[in-house]
């Protein structure tokens, strides 16, 4: 069994129709139940994002940032990706780095991912988050392999967020050192998702289904999900979201679990780019990702530079645990952002320095925490720089 | 004089802290020197073993205050031995805080891999302290295998809901050789107090102080808190009565 089969008992539509019409009376029910110290269930999450708790959003939001604070205190993550490849073999309608944009494409070799790294040591980063296209001939498992083993001379902890592997796989790269992967389903919505991912490996919605079941299986550390905002309904995307955090939480009760929030935004210049189907507001956001706090006191919630410094600094109380600063979407962006801006999977809205970002966390009462690992307590000898 | 003797250790105060989730390192070491804490816990995840100048660190020593590393993120007892031989050639300090919490969401220890690693870790001479559930049995076979200290837990960490396991500490002190040091809970002073009167030797809290509006002031009344409840347990508190004074028409017969 598998969280396919899960996902089997619910029907698109149904889950839509229940969501909207939940009522005022199912919100307050579901903000009390938490307030009491209660688990809430999916049912509850329902409730808890339908436009009915709108009206309660300032109750919503104050819960999540005691429940933050109470478990992590006055702290935030920091982290930083770094891109390796925008090789890919997929055709996302809605993505930069889709096979049929011709773009320029890059991957780097070894001496190139040094510099990188050395760039991004100047400030005191330990967790690193590498990403790729989807592309197992130019970053497949093996390419993987040999740069974990690279970027861990400099680097504690490292996440993925690359194509979706094997079970083996995942352990072949837990064994060099990985920490954690993200994967996120784009949408829930079995349905719909060929439109968006008509070729490549990706068109297969149950293999990407199953990534977290086989990352659990193979043991790591953490396990990162979530929809891409803006393709489906929002609310009924984050409906399956809470499903399968829940799902996970029972079944791979050792890894720990993370949510991420990429959220389309309406494309406003010239040219045929893709238009979300959703429109998912700040408002909107702030009010789902304090919803999952309800739900889980420890879930990770992380917030990219995706979103504009304005948004990001207000929020940083409210239920965030982990941001990203400094970030440069291109392969080799670091070392050399003028020569490789055209590579970029996406623009970042937050574009200030790894310092400023860090001093505002300081200013609103948070301590930055830039080691929350250590590679030798997953077994590994740390190998000096 | 009441002190705690762990090891080759004296401490005048019977509160440990931990350095987790203050909003700044400055406001950690100055709620730390505020609650008196001689001994205080840190996690090996957190600390750059190869960083010499760890201002954190440095800042606590100068002071006296020893350090207890913890495993905290270690899934069973191999991972915990490998990161306790690091720490103790890093830090200088053969201490253990052993954390083997294989559940990210309560972080409940894992009695098995915790008496597994406590094992071997005292056989290679280490002072081990291991953080485990309330469970009596445990204790007593963590005593046998030569921990220094038993570390049972009060309710989950971090959730400041005080003695949830009330009964089970009163058998676990009751029965126990080595000091019980009521770990993880404990959410208020009145907590603190709680665990001492009842003979808990020593309580460690981290959570309460650091995730308060004023840590400062928070491991202030720690303090006092833990000196009350150690003041009353040594003063034997008087005993518990329904009504002011009771008759006794069972015995009133033998009067007459």
């Amino acid at each position: 069994m598998t969280f396919y089969d899960e996902v089997q008992k619910y029907n698109w539509d149904e889950v839509t129709n229940a969501i909207y019409s939940k009522t005022a009376e199912d919100a307050e029910r579901a903000i009390s139940k938490r307030a009491s110290g209660a688990r809430l269930d999916v049912n509850d999450f329902m409730a808890l994002i339908s436009p009915a708790a709108e009206q309660y959003l300032e109750n919503i939001v104050s819960q999540s940032a005691d429940i933050t604070r109470q478990r992590y205190g006055y702290t935030m993550q920091v982290y930083i990706p770094l891109y390796l490849a925008n090789y890919c073999s997929n055709s996302c309608v809605y993505c930069g780095f889709s096979c049929n944009n011709k773009i320029k494409r890059n991957v780097l070799d070894e001496e190139h991912i040094e510099k990188e790294c050395l760039a991004i040591k100047k400030h005191p980063f330990q967790h690193i988050l590498l990403v790729t296209g989807e592309s197992d001939h130019y970053s497949g498992v093996k390419y993987l392999g040999k740069a974990i083993s690279q970027i861990k001379r400099h680097f504690e902890q490292i996440s993925i967020e690359v194509q979706p592997m094997d079970t083996d796989d995942y352990k072949y790269l837990l064994e060099k050192g990985l920490y954690s992967v993200a994967v996120y389903q784009e949408t829930y919505n079995e349905a719909k998702y060929p439109s968006y991912h008509p070729k490549g490996k990706k068109s297969n919605y149950r293999y990407r289904l199953e990534t977290p079941d086989r990352l659990g299986d193979a043991g790591m550390y953490k396990i990162s999900i979530g929809a891409l905002l803006g393709l489906e309904d929002w609310r009924t995307e984050a409906f399956f979201v809470a499903l399968h955090m829940r799902y996970l939480e029972a079944k791979y009760w050792k890894s720990k679990l993370s949510l991420s929030f990429p959220r389309l935004r309406p494309y406003v210049g010239e040219g045929d780019y893709f238009q979300p189907n959703s429109i998912m507001d700040e408002r909107n956001l702030l009010h789902l990702m304090c919803a999952y706090r309800l739900m889980s006191e420890d879930v990770e919630i992380s917030l990219s530079t995706r979103e504009r410094p304005f948004f990001r600094d207000n929020v940083l109380k409210l239920g965030v645990t982990t941001i990203s600063a400094g970030s440069k979407t291109t392969p080799g962006g670091y070392s050399d952002y003028e020569g490789t801006k055209e590579l970029e999977q996406f623009e970042v809205n937050d574009d200030r320095s790894v310092d400023e970002i860090v001093a505002k966390v300081k200013e609103v009462g948070l301590e930055p925490i830039w080691k929350d690992w250590s590679l030798y307590l997953q077994g590994e000898e740390k190998v000096n720089s | 004089m009441d002190n705690l003797i762990i090891g080759d250790k004296c401490f005048t105060s019977r509160l440990f802290t931990g350095t987790g989730k203050f909003s700044s390192s400055k406001l950690m070491y100055d709620a730390i020197v505020a609650s008196g804490s001689e001994l205080v816990t840190v996690a090996l995840k957190r600390v750059e073993l190869d960083n010499k100048e760890d201002d954190m660190l440095a800042n606590l020593r100068a002071d006296n205050i020893n350090l207890l590393p913890n495993t905290s993120g270690v899934r069973n007892a191999e991972e915990a031995i490998f990161a306790a031989q690091l720490s103790r050639e890093a830090l200088g300090t053969n201490w253990l805080k052993l954390e083997i919490h294989p559940d990210p969401r309560y972080l409940l220890p894992d009695p098995i891999e915790t008496l597994k690693a406590t094992e071997i870790l005292v056989k290679e001479g280490f002072i081990v302290m291991p953080y485990i559930n309330a469970d009596p049995v445990l204790c007593k076979r963590l005593e046998d295998v030569g921990a220094s200290v038993v570390m049972p837990l009060g309710s989950p960490i971090g959730s400041n809901k005080g003695l949830a396991t009330r009964e089970l500490l009163r058998i676990i002190i009751e029965q126990s050789n080595v000091p019980v040091i009521v770990d993880a809970g404990i959410g208020a002073p009145s907590h603190a107090a709680e665990a001492m009167e009842m003979g808990a030797a020593a309580v460690l809290v981290n959570t309460a102080i650091a995730a308060s509006s004023n840590p400062v002031a928070m491991g202030i009344a720690f303090k006092m808190a833990v000196e009350a409840g150690r003041m009353a347990f040594n003063a034997r508190l008087a005993p518990i009565q329904n009504c002011a004074s009771a008759t006794s028409p069972l015995t009133a017969f033998l009067d007459l």
